[in-house]
Order: C-alpha cells, then structure tokens, then sequence
C-alpha cells in the first residue's frame, strides 16, 4: 500500500512546516473545523480508528465518553511517552513529521471542546523535543496553534511536557499523574479519565500514532479509513520490527499484512544461517509466538485470537542462539527496575521473578523453581491496578509455557545452556 | 527489651529509616536565567496547578549543580508551594535525575531485550574494561559514569547510548567503544555515530 503516516519520512527536512504545509499539512484540521464536534467524533468512529499505543481501543468511543455537560476544562493528553521495549513508531512519527502530531491533538481538542492539548513525550527524547519544539513555535507563529486557529475563531494551545523516565507514565491515569507533578503511578478506575483525567477534569489520552491518523481520516474520508484492512482493523499501521533480523526499522502496511511478511519481506528476514526461535509481536508485554503462528495478519483481532497481542507493534525477533530463560531474565529485570510500587503483588512479584530467573540462567537453580515461577506469576496477573502486572508476569510465564525443557535443562547442567556469542560472560556490576 | 523473638531491640540499629538522606549540597538558588525560565513554564500551567511544573524544576536543578540536591529540593518545593518532601516523593521517582554527584559524562547503555540481542552486554562490559569502572560506578577523575538504562526506544538502532540525558549514539559495536570514549573525552561528536533524522538528511 502507498504509505500514509510516512510517506515523506524518508525526505530531508520533512519535519519542517514549510514541507509539510506543500503535502497537504493541516488540511484535515481545515475540514475537521468546518464540521460540528459531535460530527468530528461520529466520523472517527465511522473509520473504525482504534487506539495505537496498546489496548486497540476505539478512538472515536474514547472521545464519546469525555463528559460534555460540564463546566469544567478538558484536555487532550498527548501519551508520547513510548517506552514499551520493542516499540519505536511514536520516535520515528516525531522526529520525522511532527506537525501531524500536532494536527491530531487540535482535531482532538476540537472534538472534545478542549483548549489545551499536553504532550507527554518521555525525557530521554531530548533530541526530539528540540524538533517538537522549535516546529511547534513556528506553527505558533504562522496561526496553526493558538489563538483564533485558520481564522475560525477555534482557540487551543500545544504544551509539551517533558517526563523523566519512568516506563510506567505510558499508562494513561499514570501519565496524568506525573502531568500533576506527582510520581508515575496508576489511579484507580473508575473514573476513567473522560470523567476526572487531569486535574480531574474530563480528559482523553491518546497515542501519537493514533493522533497522527486523524488528519488522513478528515481528507480522504472514514471510509477510505475504514477500507484499509480487514474489518474492525483499519487503516495504516505502523510495525517496529527489532532484534535478530537483517534490517530492522519501523514498517507501514496495512493489518493485512502477516507477521511472517513482516519479518522476511519488510525487515529482511533473519541473519545468514540462522532460524525464528520465537518472535513477541506486540512489545515485551505481550505473550510469545512460535515460529509456526506467524502465518496470521498482523491485526488487533488475529493475533488475539492466536493468543497474544498486537499490543504497540513492537515485533521483537529471536533466532535460535537466544537463550529463553535469559530472555526472560532480561525482561524481568526491565519490569523490576520499572514497576511503580504501588501493588504488592506486582513490586514483590516482578523482584522474586528476576531472582528465580537469575537462579536458574546461572544454572543454580532447582526444578521446583519452575514451577515456582509459575505460582509467582499466576500471582501477579489480575490482582494489581493497571496492565503492568499481566506484563510483567507475562515473560516469564509464555517462556516456561513454550520453553520448559530449556529451563530444566538448565538445572539439570547446572550451567546456561545456550550461551551466545553477541552476550556478555558475567556482567561489571557495582554492588549496591 | 524487645517484644520481637528473634530480633534485638537496639536503637543504633532498628530505630533508624533505611532511607538514603538526600545530600544537602552547596547552598542553592536558581541563577536568575533559570528562574526566569521556570517562570515561563509555569504560564503553561492554571495558575493553581503549579505543582505540574516540578519535573522541569528538578531538571534545571540538576542542570546547574549536576545532580538533585536536598537543598534545590526545598528551593523547588519553595517556589512551587509544595512540602520539600512532595519534591523529593518525585525526584526519587524518576531516572533521569541523579541523586548523587555524577562523572562529566554520565554513559547509559539501553540493557532491554532489544538492544541486549544486538550485543548491549558486551558494550557495557567492553565499556567498563576501557574505562577501569563497573556499571554503577564513577571513575576517580570524575569524567565518566557508567549506568545501565532500560529502554530507550530506539531498538531498530540497537544497541543505543545515552549521554547526559541528551546526547545518544546508536548502532554502538564493542569495537567503537574506544572511539566513543575519545570522542567524548575530546567533547566532539562523531556524526558516524549520531541520529537516524540526521542520517535522512545527509
């Protein structure tokens, strides 16, 4: 398909609001304010929009809940704070075209009667906040943002807001919460935010990727949208495709397309010599596939169906030299470090899970430590919070489900049995 | 007398928090620059929702001592009408902010599965061979620390390093590591190492 989202990412200065105003910048917005906001909000619900950053949850159904009969203000918060491991859509969207971003947030605001969108862009996007921001004055300057927007009267302001690096701020009541200046960490819903989000007003949270689809929506039509891939799922998507393949990158197609595809046309297929041991489709948070579930599309509805989840796109590719228990070892030390500390089962689980794991990689581990693993895991999932702990569990459950000779073999040889080259003997660590 | 059977009660010991106490630091006021800065922040904020401005308040803190301190803390806490404790709830929270004097150049290599496939473990170890430190550490001069970070979401240019919070380098193999170090060292920037956008525009 002809790309939509990057289809001039590959052009110098396509960041630049002189290029993007000659390829039909800020065009969606024109049409997006000619229209009602209850019609704004009927059309992204026509197109069957749903929501990019994880859960795959209507837009148009999200903005619908954002109370109206209010006399309070309401928000759009940008969520750019793409942290899930794997996922590096939202990066490439704002380092290559920003304004789009910032066209969505104003179709956004307009929709839901908001007069001020905040970015959330995560801290260690330093260098891409320099681009948001030096973009965002010059859209200032030229009547895109403020006041009396294309001359419709149609007042909003853009702030970013730049987080400090905490994974757990891309969970949509955490991010409002670290946006009030207090610590990342999830509130309990409901409300959900439509009814008390930021500063407890009525509030929508939204993905970049998802913001960035809204201006094609307005140009081309919902149904234009909406045809773009199999029913329920439509529109471009953008695919993260890392780890052990020849040309890793992020990839536009339509959910047609299969993770198979993905990984052998679009990212290049793997290294010479080397076969799938698994592949994690939608960033570390999702449940493994084997290599002969790759033949589905690459949709909200058939990888769940095929018992994971598209989750961001993050498609993480493994090839035979990876050892699972350190995989797993590695992804619960990246949900140790990150977990907020809020529930108990969560904070205590993910720690314990990474000691198990460190046991057994090191090959001092007992059989019952596998099973072990698995009680701490039924553990945390379903008895905290937000997502994070399902996440978190998720690593290590799919890996002994999938790879349990491995982790016996493990403690049988009392050593790692599947060492790779590419990793390091025994990591410098301070202790602390 | 203890109540506890198997513990002593013994106020050396038990009574005291296990807490680390923020270091005081230098006696702390924002250069005038930074305050006005902080003010042009706060008009981004309702008036009453100062508090959503402590993030960028502790970065400028830590951007003119190189670290959070207790005193910038309270400096903070003062100007955003908040308890020094609220602040220092926040800055402990979060990563990016140091909680202890750091080397010149702060090293984070990105850890996560992603970057660790791509060879991230032999960079760090490679990087702590070259430069007599463990990850953690700081080395004696003062120059480098050397961290491990999680995620920077940059997979498809895996392995990443994050200097000082701004400066990334991508695509690193341990062979670079010397270069990397040099370049640092020298304060230059090799572009052979720098962001895929700029990539684009050569």
């Amino acid at each position: 398909m002809e790309p939509v989202l990057t289809r001039y990412i590959r052009e110098p200065n396509s960041y630049t609001l002189a290029f993007f105003l000659k390829h039909e910048g800020y065009e969606g917005l024109r049409k997006a304010l000619a229209m009602a906001p209850t019609d704004v909000i009927e059309t992204v619900k026509t197109s069957g929009l749903r929501g990019r950053g994880g859960a795959g949850f209507p837009t148009g159904m999200k903005w619908q809940f954002v109370l109206t009969d209010t006399p309070l203000p309401k928000y759009i918060c940008c969520n750019a704070d793409e942290s899930e491991p794997g996922t590096f859509k939202d990066h490439l969207l704002m380092e290559r075209n920003p304004h789009l971003m910032f066209e969505g947030c104003l179709i956004g605001c307009w929709a839901i009667g908001a007069k001020v969108a905040y970015i959330y862009i995560r801290g260690e996007f330093f260098h891409v906040q320099e681009i948001l921001e030096a973009e965002l004055a010059k859209a200032y300057a030229q009547g895109y943002v403020g006041k009396n927007i294309l001359g419709t009267g149609f007042d909003c302001d853009i702030v970013i807001h730049r987080g400090a690096g905490a994974y757990e701020a891309g969970e949509e009541t955490a991010l409002i919460e670290s946006l009030e200046g207090k610590r990342a960490q999830p509130r309990i819903k409901p409300p959900f935010p439509a009814v008390a989000g930021l500063y407890n007003c009525p509030s929508a949270v939204n993905n970049v990727e998802t913001l960035c689809n809204l201006p094609s929506i307005f140009i081309n039509g919902p149904q234009w949208f909406a045809g773009l891939g199999p029913e329920k799922n439509g529109g471009p998507k953008l695919f993260c495709v890392s780890g052990h393949v020849k040309k890793p990158g992020v990839f536009e197609a339509t959910m047609h397309t299969t993770l198979r595809e993905l990984i052998f046309e679009h990212a290049g297929g793997m290294r010479d010599g080397r076969h799938i041991k698994a592949v994690i489709p939608g960033g570390s948070s999702v449940p493994m596939l084997l290599p002969h579930e790759l033949d589905i599309p690459a949709s909200f509805d058939a990888v769940a169906k095929a018992g994971s989840m598209l989750g961001s796109a993050g498609i993480i590719v493994m090839d035979d030299t990876t050892c699972m228990v350190w995989a797993a070892r590695n992804l619960l030390h990246f949900y140790k470090h990150e977990s907020c500390g809020k529930c108990t089962p969560c904070r205590e689980g993910c720690d314990w899970l990474y000691k198990v794991l460190t046991r057994i990689e090191a090959g001092e581990g007992e059989l019952r430590d596998i099973d072990l693993l698995v009680s701490v895991g039924n553990n945390i999932v379903g008895k905290t919070l937000c997502a994070f702990g399902d996440a978190a569990a998720t690593p290590a459950l799919t890996t002994v489900k999938h790879f349990r000779p491995e982790f016996e073999a493990h403690v049988s040889e009392g050593r790692c049995t599947v060492p790779a080259d590419w990793r390091a003997t025994g990591m410098p660590v301070a202790a602390h | 007398m203890s109540f506890h059977p198997l513990m002593a009660y013994d106020r050396a010991r038990f009574q005291k928090s296990e807490r680390k106490i923020a270091d005081e630091g230098p006696p702390f006021v924002f250069t005038p620059e930074r305050r006005a800065k902080l003010d042009d922040i706060l008009t981004k904020y309702p008036p009453d929702k100062k508090r959503s401005a402590v993030l960028a308040a502790l970065y400028l803190v830590q951007e003119q001592v190189g670290y959070v301190t207790a005193g910038g803390m309270r400096h903070v806490a003062g100007i955003l009408d908040l308890a020094p404790a609220e602040v220092e709830d926040v800055a402990t929270y979060y990563v990016m902010f140091f909680k202890e004097p750091v080397g010149k150049h702060v090293v984070q290599v990105c850890r996560t599965l992603s970057c660790a496939l791509m060879g991230a473990e032999r960079v760090t170890e490679t990087l702590s061979e070259k430069l007599g430190i463990k990850v953690g550490e700081t080395d004696a001069s003062g120059t480098f620390t050397l961290l491990e970070f999680e995620c920077l979401g940059a997979c498809d240019r895996a392995p990443v390093i994050m200097v000082n919070n701004a400066q990334w380098y991508e695509c690193v193999r341990p062979e670079d590591v010397g270069r990397l170090v040099d370049d640092l060292t020298a304060s230059k920037r090799d572009p052979a190492f720098s962001g895929c956008h700029l990539k684009v525009e050569a």
